[in-house]
């Protein structure tokens, strides 16, 4: 099966057997009337159906490359240097004619948020079937070619999705959408711009496995940019990791990740944790340091300053691209000793480990809470029981819309519970409403969100920002709170000229601290963090990490810890709530969730997240996306996706209770634990 | 919300929920911009801007006629002549005289200073009084807000002139009763802008933040909204200030305005317009000129700071 064979598109002649060549390519831009240099000498090339991976934290240069290539550079970005040649053309001498059609046929690109890539206001079918109505086609004709095109891309229903307008789809169903489109005119090169960032991992997982099979199908170059490694590794052939402009090694995926010969590069990897590392085994390594500024670096490796390796000649002398072997370069000096880094962050940990004999601090019991949209009932939460014991931390995992974020504010007081909820602390109920609770029980609990961005006030200086609290819920003033502020602002690895600063004048590392030490100067009991990680970058990630099991083995704060990266809830973890459509459906101590038995839905999740040690799952598709909470489905609300589903109708029909399968692990599932584990055991035996 | 550092690309292609970490940043770790610099370069955007160089420039040749005019001008301006009555322009009277033989030159300056005077603190009010409102409105939302509302509404489906017109016949014509009557019909509308800026802002983190603090809601509104919403103020309150002279000249062009004899332009335009059809068009057009740089002057500069100040 070929894609738009029917359209009539014109065939491309044969082609050249290096799709994309990119040498030595220098790009600027003009700020202030300053050229300042975002790329720097950067080379590689794509051949014929193979799929190349750019890899690198924000601001690297991933995405410019890829403007640089459709020649989309912004008006104050110019290519200075060195050559492209797409099918051996070069866009930067295209005239406007040969520019639209080589966008047009040559080139497609799909990018992240595909949301915004479509119009709002037409509708999805219109949109599709214009690629065709370029190419000279009727309307009738063109529809009927929108139709089959959107069946390559594995959706269902392809004549309701076409009448949809983009907000009636989902973030997956969209991307689909997004990558047929781009994919109708066959064109030799596709670029995929972090294609799977906005997207759930359960939906990241299935929209890279339809790029996979596409992709063999046709006989297209893919140039994947991605800030996730495990993604790379799993999507493409070879890859680039680029470091402020520069591509600082290259070569085959695999060997690159497992055996990386640039600093940079192990640093990167050392960053993630993985293969079930935990806060009390050891600290994250981190990379220190910043990034530098576009033409900070004029002589000299680009990572000198950052790296542990470096000598006086890193910073005196350029260093080449060095062979490490016939396919692999790298950009360092000393490429040898790459692997031998020395650790930026003591592995050691002071440890405290929690009380377990302890009431707990926090019960919730028949937790519920329903948003009355129109005449909808959405339930967004029902029936949650849950203990939080001090000092420990608690993990809530879910798919988007699960209901996890809507647990944390009810927990907080800031949106109220259903009649018949309860939430106490140390035995003493809480006010449903945060404006009804005493100093006392504010200070308790505190949060550290999502957005920085949005969760410090832009207008406000850091000193004014941690010093309200300091006030407010520590009750500290004059002397005492300024010494308090030094405290904290230090407890959070920052310095005191960062206090004048207002939050936009901060990295999002930076802004992430200064709204953990917020919520630490009241010093708290609960701190619930948000996803406080995944707006960041690995580097960052780390550290934040690093940051938050400190202050927690220290001050012996428990956490409410919300992430959709299973490596970092495991990290961080020492029991777990997996949650689906507002229900529980397991909980337990963090190690048994991940080792199993696991209820059907944790193992779709774990088997959806792309692993960086090559060890690859058989990955268990879910059907469908998750359901509407005003309409949850009957029965068992997981039925509708459930792989394991029982034949006898039972789970359709009854919904199973959360039982305790073992001491201190529960589970929601009509399937018999032990049947769970027989079955979870061959498969893993039959990988 | 400024112009500079504009490294990263446009279109669909930025990353915006990609980690969005480190980039641009310096050595220091800290982003190349202070408060300072962000300041001083709206200043140099704006200093750039030929709209706002020429608004500005208009606007205070007109408050220096208000604030020095009497003594530079070559007449008394309510000094009447018998003899030299509706004088067409001539070197001795540049803008002509009128039917009473006053200057109309002398007139058309000093006449800046009532509306120079009445229209700025009339806007200063509206803003404070809608500032207030709007913020009460986004921020406490519900019965409040919808009570509120509707009233702003009802009075707003008149036009500014006739519910003023209303209040002035009630009272009587003052420059008090001026800046009471136009703050207030103005505070509604400024009261509505605020608001719609509010409703954005009290989505945001930072607000469910200050609650778990257990902030007052004068906190909340004056400290931590208030700040962020000052961009739109601004340029409201120029926009208004605007509207406000037009308001001003109107109802002293009704006769409910400032009164004759002082000099003003409304009613100059009003006592003199019934001899145009006798080809005395100088006694109105200047004053009406005068008016309309007044206005295309204040609006200039307000197009200026919303394309500097909301981006």
């Amino acid at each position: 099966m070929t894609l738009a064979t029917s359209s009539g598109l014109p065939t491309t002649v044969e082609e050249p057997s290096t799709t994309l060549d990119v040498s030595h390519l220098d790009v600027s831009y003009r700020v202030r009337d300053n050229d300042r240099l975002a790329l720097r000498d950067v080379s590689f090339s794509i051949a014929r159906q193979e799929s190349f991976g750019l890899v690198g934290e924000s601001g690297c240069g991933k995405s410019t490359t890829a403007l640089a290539i459709t020649r989309y550079l912004p008006r104050n970005g110019r290519v200075s240097g060195g050559s492209i040649t797409v099918n051996g053309q070069d866009p930067a001498t295209m005239d406007n004619r040969d520019l639209r059609k080589f966008r047009a046929r040559t080139v497609s690109m799909v990018y992240q948020e595909p949301g915004r890539a479509l119009n709002p206001s037409l509708r999805v079918g219109r949109q599709v079937a214009e690629v065709y109505e370029i190419a000279g086609e009727s309307k009738h004709e063109a529809m009927a070619g929108a139709e089959e095109l959107l069946r390559t891309v594995q959706i269902a229903d392809p004549g309701r999705v076409l009448r949809c307008y983009p907000h009636q789809l989902s973030g997956g169903m969209l991307q689909r959408v997004m990558i047929a489109m781009a994919l109708a005119s066959q064109p030799s090169l596709l670029i995929l711009d972090e294609p799977t960032t906005a997207l759930d991992a359960t939906v990241e997982a299935e929209v890279l496995d339809l790029v996979s099979s596409l992709r063999q199908q046709l006989s297209t170059s893919v140039l994947f940019i991605s800030h996730n490694l495990a993604v790379i590794a799993k999507m493409c052939d070879r890859v680039g990791v680029m470091y402020a402009g520069e591509i600082v090694e290259q070569g085959p995926a695999r060997e690159v990740f497992d055996n990386p010969r640039h600093p940079y590069t192990v640093g990167l990897l050392r960053c993630v944790p993985r293969g079930g590392q935990r806060k009390d085994h050891g600290r994250l390594d981190t990379i220190p340091g910043f990034l530098p500024g576009p033409g900070e670096v004029q002589v000299g490796c680009i990572f000198a300053k950052r790296c542990a390796l470096a000598k006086e000649r890193c910073s005196e002398e350029t260093p080449p691209m060095y062979e490490v072997s016939a396919s692999r370069t790298s950009r360092c000096h000393f490429q040898e000793q790459a692997p031998d880094l020395p650790r930026a962050t003591p592995e050691d940990v002071q440890l405290r480990s929690p009380d377990s004999a302890l009431e707990p601090l926090i019960r919730l019991r028949g937790l519920s809470k329903t948003f009355h949209v129109g005449r909808e009932h959405v339930r967004a939460v029902v029936g949650v029981d849950l203990d939080l014991k001090a000092g420990e931390t608690l993990g809530l995992v879910g798919e988007s819309g699960s209901g996890k974020t809507t647990i944390a504010r009810v927990l907080l007081g800031l949106s109220v519970p259903d009649k018949g909820s309860s939430i106490e602390l140390e035995g003493s109920p809480l006010a449903p409403e945060c404006t009804q609770r005493d100093r006392k029980q504010l200070q308790a609990m505190q949060i550290v969100f999502q957005n920085p961005d949005s969760a410090l006030n832009r207008r406000h200086s850091v000193r004014h920002i941690i010093t309200r609290s300091l006030k407010k819920l520590a009750g500290l003033s004059g002397e005492r709170c300024e010494q308090r502020l030094v405290e904290v602002v230090h407890s959070v690895r920052m310095e005191e000229r960062h206090l004048q600063l207002r939050p936009y004048q901060l990295s999002g590392g930076l802004k992430q601290r200064v709204a953990i030490a917020r919520a630490f100067a009241g010093a708290p009991r609960v701190l619930v963090c948000d996803e406080p990680t995944s707006a960041l970058d690995v580097s960052v990630q780390a550290a934040i990490l690093n940051l938050l099991a400190d202050l927690q083995s220290r001050e012996g704060v428990t956490y409410v810890f919300i992430s959709h990266d299973l490596g970092v809830v495991r990290y961080l973890s020492d029991s777990i709530a997996v949650l689906y459509l507002g229900r529980v459906m397991q909980y337990g101590p963090a190690e048994t969730v991940f080792s199993g038995p696991h209820h059907p839905y944790t193992e779709s999740l774990l088997s959806a997240v792309p692993s960086l040690d090559g060890t690859r799952r058989e990955r268990i598709r879910l059907q469908g996306e998750i359901p509407s909470a005003a309409h949850s489905p009957s029965g068992c609300v997981f039925h509708t996706r459930c792989p394991r589903r029982l034949e006898n109708g039972l789970c359709e029909s009854s919904e199973p209770a959360l039982v305790e399968v073992e001491p201190g692990h529960m589970m929601r599932c009509h399937i018999p634990v032990d049947e769970l584990r027989r079955l979870q055991a061959t498969e893993d035996a039959g990988r | 919300m400024t112009g500079i550092g504009h490294l990263s690309p446009p279109l669909g292609a930025t990353p915006t929920n990609a980690p969005a970490d480190s980039s641009s940043v310096g050595a220091a770790g800290a982003l190349d911009v202070s408060v300072k610099r962000v300041r001083e370069e709206q200043f140099r955007q704006l200093l750039h801007s030929r709209t706002f160089l020429f608004g500005s420039l208009i606007l205070i040749w007109w408050v220096v006629c208000a604030i020095f005019g009497t003594s530079f001008v070559p007449y008394n301006a309510t000094a009447t002549n018998i003899l030299n009555t509706n004088l067409a322009p001539s070197a001795g009277h540049w803008f002509g005289t009128n039917d009473v033989g006053n200057d109309v030159f002398s007139r058309v300056i000093v006449g800046a200073r009532d509306i120079l005077e009445i229209a700025p603190l009339a806007t200063l009010l509206g803003t404070a009084l809608g500032t207030t409102i709007g913020l009460a409105q986004g921020y406490l939302g519900g019965a409040f807000d919808m009570i509120v509302g509707r009233i702003v509404d009802a009075f707003l489906s008149l036009p500014t002139v006739i519910v003023a017109f209303i209040f002035v016949v009630a009272v009587g014509p003052s420059t008090a009763t001026l800046v009471l009557v136009i703050g207030f019909v103005f505070s509604l509308i400024i009261a509505r802008t605020v608001r719609t800026a509010v409703l954005q802002e009290r989505e945001l983190d930072y607000i469910a933040a200050a609650r778990l603090r257990g902030e007052s809601v004068l906190h909340m509104m004056f400290v931590e909204i208030l700040p962020n919403v000052l961009g739109p103020i601004i340029v409201e309150f120029t926009v208004r200030l605007g509207y406000a002279i037009f308001t001003i000249a109107t109802l002293s062009f009704l006769g409910f305005g400032v009164q004759l004899p002082t000099p003003d332009w409304g009613a100059d335009v009003a006592s003199n317009y019934p001899y145009l059809a006798a080809g005395y068009w100088w006694e109105t057009l200047f004053p009406a000129l005068a008016i309309a740089s007044l206005v295309i002057a204040i609006n200039l500069i307000g197009d200026a700071l919303e394309a500097v100040l909301i981006q």
